[in-house]
Order: structure tokens, then sequence, then C-alpha cells
């Protein structure tokens, strides 16, 4: 068991940096932009608040959420609560389809496993169909139930969002 | 030469004059008008500028409103960070059961069995709480004899130590199998609990201590613990999950130790392996006992509408005294198959099978097969309704007949 201490002990001897979300948010645009566009901000207003609250089944938990526009592409950061705490997700839509999602702050206690990019890469090329809902099954994690249900209503409501936003864009 | 008409003269210079005094009356006209305009078009812009001024300062407002709503949301800039949180599960259930052993007492009871409430509070970026308060069985009274309890099932903090670790510390659910640690009614098949899990891990099985999670790429992760034990006694045949303390002035002279690799690298696939050591799983009170292992492991598999969970698990107890009675083996397994039609109905067949004696030759094995359809209105709400047929041990109660459930979770 002196094993077993000493790796407890490398554990809290490790610096505390915590995922911070405005630096994970940064990092996360730069990644997709390069040079990010300035943050516009979209307001939950009129017609879009039934179709929020038909996705998340309850009102999103602020009054406006913020993105970035260039062209035809989107990205938005998002959050909604898996069991307990909110998980923060990037997701970008170009064309309408998700090109990318990515879970930027996970808060929970278990169900990690919905960072990893062999999960969150289910959901490249998903597109709204009717109902408001993805055109595929994202298969699930054992014991992150809440959280993948979580992150299947935040990538809906991320294709609602931007068909909302590039509606006049449309040929 | 030929004389002009008297009135050519003063008709030819007034209309010299006029040709010669029209354009710039004209041009005077069109100065004052361009006069006139370019004050217009300044008086514009001023009012324009102004507009400006106001529309950025009634914009800047309406960002403030917005902020101090999302404040008071508990959000900010869109993007959520509540503080605190609450949540729960509860499930009620109907038990119709036939008791096959002769004179043995049928099992007819509703029971609203679990009533859970989660609290969270999010301290920091580093530090979260968790915890889960529980009603069992909907009643407590002084002298209850209905097993009813209110019990802290979980309230640990955790410690973000970076994206790779995390460091759990409190009262925690041991990291072992598949229903311990996520066990609300909407996430599993069937009424009631699995057997297996129950008689044998035991689910929910908690502890007070520390556990670190390891994060690695592949998807592998391992999680450490360091816990209080289990104290179980010869009084009741060395059943383990008779051994749960529940952390409530619980002996503390025997740690345990547990260790879990699980692989999660597939969608819908997990797989793991668990061990768990105790000291002295009597917290040395009974001398004919000491050490225990539990060696446990799983699969889990969802893919499309069908799902497989199959889980083992073993315990091995030293000492002469569970050896006696054949307590020193305690193991169990099941195979659970699924098919889930749509978001709203799923069906399942489980065979499970546990003997917390298995150490002679005595026959003290339970069998019991569960069929049965979940029925999810909402997703987080959830119907169900199975049939189970046990085959038990002579002299044991053997319950078959039907099940009925309603489960929520927020």
């Amino acid at each position: 068991m002196a094993s077993l201490r000493i790796f407890f002990l490398f554990a809290l001897s490790l610096p505390a940096w915590g995922a911070d979300q405005e630096a994970e948010t940064s990092r996360f645009l730069s990644g997709v932009f390069g040079q990010p566009p300035a943050m516009a901000t979209l307001w939950l207003t009129g017609e879009l608040r039934p179709d929020v609250r038909a996705i998340l089944d309850h009102d999103y938990p602020a009054a406006r959420v913020r993105y970035w526009h260039v062209g035809r592409r989107t990205v938005w950061v998002l959050d909604e609560i898996g069991k307990e705490m909110p998980i923060t997700v990037g997701i970008v839509i170009g064309n309408g389809t998700i090109e990318r999602v990515q879970v930027l702050v996970y808060r929970e206690s278990r169900g990690w496993e919905v960072k990893s990019p062999a999960f969150t890469a289910q959901y490249a090329g998903a597109r709204l169909e009717s109902g408001q809902k993805l055109d595929r099954q994202i298969d699930g994690i054992s014991g992150a139930t809440l959280s993948v249900r979580a992150l299947n209503r935040l990538a809906r409501l991320a294709l609602l969002f931007d068909r909302h936003i590039t509606k006049g864009d449309q040929p | 030469m030929k004389s002009h008409h008297p009135l050519f003269h003063p008709l030819a210079a007034c209309l010299l004059t006029s040709l010669l005094i029209s354009p710039v009356q004209a041009e005077s006209e069109t100065g004052e008008r361009l006069q006139a305009l370019e004050r217009r078009l300044n008086q514009l812009e001023n009012e324009n500028r102004a507009l400006k001024l106001q529309a950025s300062q009634t914009e800047q407002k309406i960002e403030a409103t917005g902020a101090q709503i999302d404040r008071m949301a508990g959000s900010q800039g869109g993007t959520a960070k509540a503080a605190s949180t609450i949540g729960g599960y509860g499930e009620l259930h109907l038990n119709r059961l036939k008791n096959q052993k002769p004179g043995g007492t049928d099992k007819d009871e509703i029971d609203f069995h679990r009533f859970v409430l989660f609290v969270g509070h999010e301290f920091n970026q580093h530090v979260r709480l968790f915890s889960e308060l529980e009603v069992e069985h909907a009643l407590v009274k002084d002298s209850s004899s209905n097993g009813s309890t209110v019990a802290v099932e979980q309230a640990y903090l955790d410690f973000i130590l970076n994206e790779q670790f995390s460091l759990k510390a409190g009262l925690m659910v041991v990291p072992v199998g598949i229903l311990s640690e996520t066990h609300e009614p909407h996430t599993f098949y069937g009424v009631e609990r699995n057997p297996v899990e129950t008689n044998i891990i035991p689910t929910t099985w908690r502890e007070g201590g520390v556990a670190l999670n390891a994060r690695m790429a592949h998807g592998f992760s391992a999680d450490f613990a360091l816990t209080s034990g289990l104290a179980t006694t010869s009084g009741n045949n060395y059943r383990v999950r008779d051994g749960r303390t529940h952390t409530a002035n619980a002996r503390a002279s025997d740690a345990a130790y547990t260790a879990r690799l699980k692989w999660s690298g597939v969608p819908g696939v997990e797989l793991a392996a668990t061990v768990n050591r105790q000291s002295d799983i009597t917290q040395s009170i009974d001398p004919a006992a000491g050490a225990a292992t539990l060696y446990e492991t799983h699969a889990v598999v969802n893919r499309g509408a069908f799902g497989l969970r199959a889980l083992y698990a073993a315990w091995h107890l030293n000492g002469n005294g569970p050896k006696a009675i054949g307590a020193d083996r305690q193991n169990g397994w099941y195979v659970e198959p699924s098919w889930k039609f749509n978001d709203q109905w799923g069906v399942f067949a489980r065979h499970n099978r546990w003997d917390n004696a298995a150490g002679d030759a005595a026959n003290s094995r339970f069998d019991q097969t569960d069929v049965g359809v979940n029925y999810w209105p909402h997703p987080d709400v959830v119907v169900k309704l199975d049939f189970q047929n046990q085959k038990v041990p002579v002299g044991q109660n053997e319950f078959d007949g039907f099940n009925l459930g309603l489960g929520y979770q927020f």
C-alpha cells in the first residue's frame, strides 16, 4: 500500500489549475478561427423562446447567448446541467451542420468520458431534422447518461440558433 | 439708311439687361438653397450623432440589464455557472410476489422506496460539493420496524487537481459495479435493483474516505480509494451486505482499499474491473474472521437500440469463521440484454445468480430471471413493469410475481 500512498501524495502535489472557462473558450475559438471575430449576442426573445423550451424542457438560464459568426460558420458556447452541475460546451456549425463539439468545462463528479474526442466525434456532420431532433443516433456512455443527454440538447440548441442567425444568408 | 422702330432700342436694352442679370439672380438663389441644405444637413448630422449616442447608451443599458438578469438567474453572459444546484430522484414500487415456500408469507406491498434530494455547490473552479440525502420507505418513526431510514447517501468534496486528476474526500459511493454510482431509476431496467449487485457488491455501498480519479488517454480511467471498511459479523453469517456501516459512528480500526480500471474508449462501451481489499471485514471484532477481497468485473454495451449489461463479482473472506459456514466465498453474476424500440419504450431480460455461502457443498444458490418493459413518458420519468421467477435453496423464501414501478429524476 505504500505505492498507493505515494500516488496520492503525487496527485496532491500537482498544481491546482482547474479548468478556466474563459481561457478554455479563448483556446477553443483560436483553434476554430485562428483570429476570432468579435463576439456577437443573440437575445432569446420572441419566436426563439418556445423553440428553446421545446429542446431543453426549460428556459435557457440566460437572457442572451454569445456567439461568433464568420460567413456561414457560427460558433456557440452554451451551458446545460447534466446531473447536478452545468457543463460548458463549444459547438462549431458550418452550413447548418455540426463541424465540431468540444466540452470546455466539465463540472460533474462523474461522466468525464463525454470529454473524449471519441465520443464528441459522433456529432460531426449532424443536422437538425423535423421536430428539432438530431438526424442521427448518439451512442451513450454508461454512467454518464445525464451528461450525454445534456450534450445532445446543446447540439440541437446550437443548430437551432445557427439556423436563426443564418436564415438571411440562405440562397 | 434704313431707320429702326422707336421701341426697338428700349426693348432690346431690357432683353439684354435681363439676359445679363438672370444668371446672376439664379446663381444667388442656388447659393442660398445650398446654404439652407447645408444647414439642414448639419442639423441632421447633429441629430443623427445624438441618436447614435442615445442608441449606444440604450444598448449599454440593455446589456447591463441582461447581465443583471443573467446574474440573478445564476449565470453570466450566457455562460451559466450556478453556484448551488438542487436535484433528486424517487421511486415508488408495487410488489405483487407470491411466496412459493410452503407456509411463507407473500409480498404484496406498495412502497415509496426511495426519495432522494441532491444538493451541489461549486465553491470555485477547483472545489465542488456533491451530496444526496435519502429517505427510504417513506416514513421514519421513533420505533420503525419497516427498515425506514433517513441517510446521507453521499456528501463529498471533489477537488479538481487538473484535467487528468481529481480527488474526492468525504462520504462517497465505492467505485465498483454498474449501479453503485449510477442508480437513478430511469437509468436502468427492472423495478428493483438487481439482486447480484444488491447482495454481493453490495449496492449502494458508501464509505468515508478519499478517492483519486485519474483520466488517461484512449478512454482509460482509474480510481484509487482509501476508505472505511465493512463490519460484518458471524451473527449475520458474514453476509457482506449486512457489513455496511453507512459511516454512522462506525468503527475505523481497519481500512479498505479500492482500485478500479475502466475503459470506455468506444462510445456506448464500458469495460471495468475492480479490486477491493478489506483489512478486516469485521473491523477486528471477530478473531475467527479477517481480511477479505472483492473482485468485480463488468461490461456495458449500448449500440443503437441494443443494450447489454453483464457483471461478475466474487468475495474471498479469510478466517475459519466464514469458512465454517461456506461464507468464505460469496459470488454472483448477471447478464441483461435489452432492446430500446425508441426514446420511450424498451424491453429487457435478465438472469441473476448469487450465493452468499458458496464456500461449501451445501446448496445456497439463488437464481432469478426477470423480464420486463420500461416506458419513458419523459426522458427523466419512467414507468416499469417486470415479472420475476426465482429458484432458491430449500427452506428459503421464493418470490415469483410481478413488480410495477414509477421513477423520476430532476
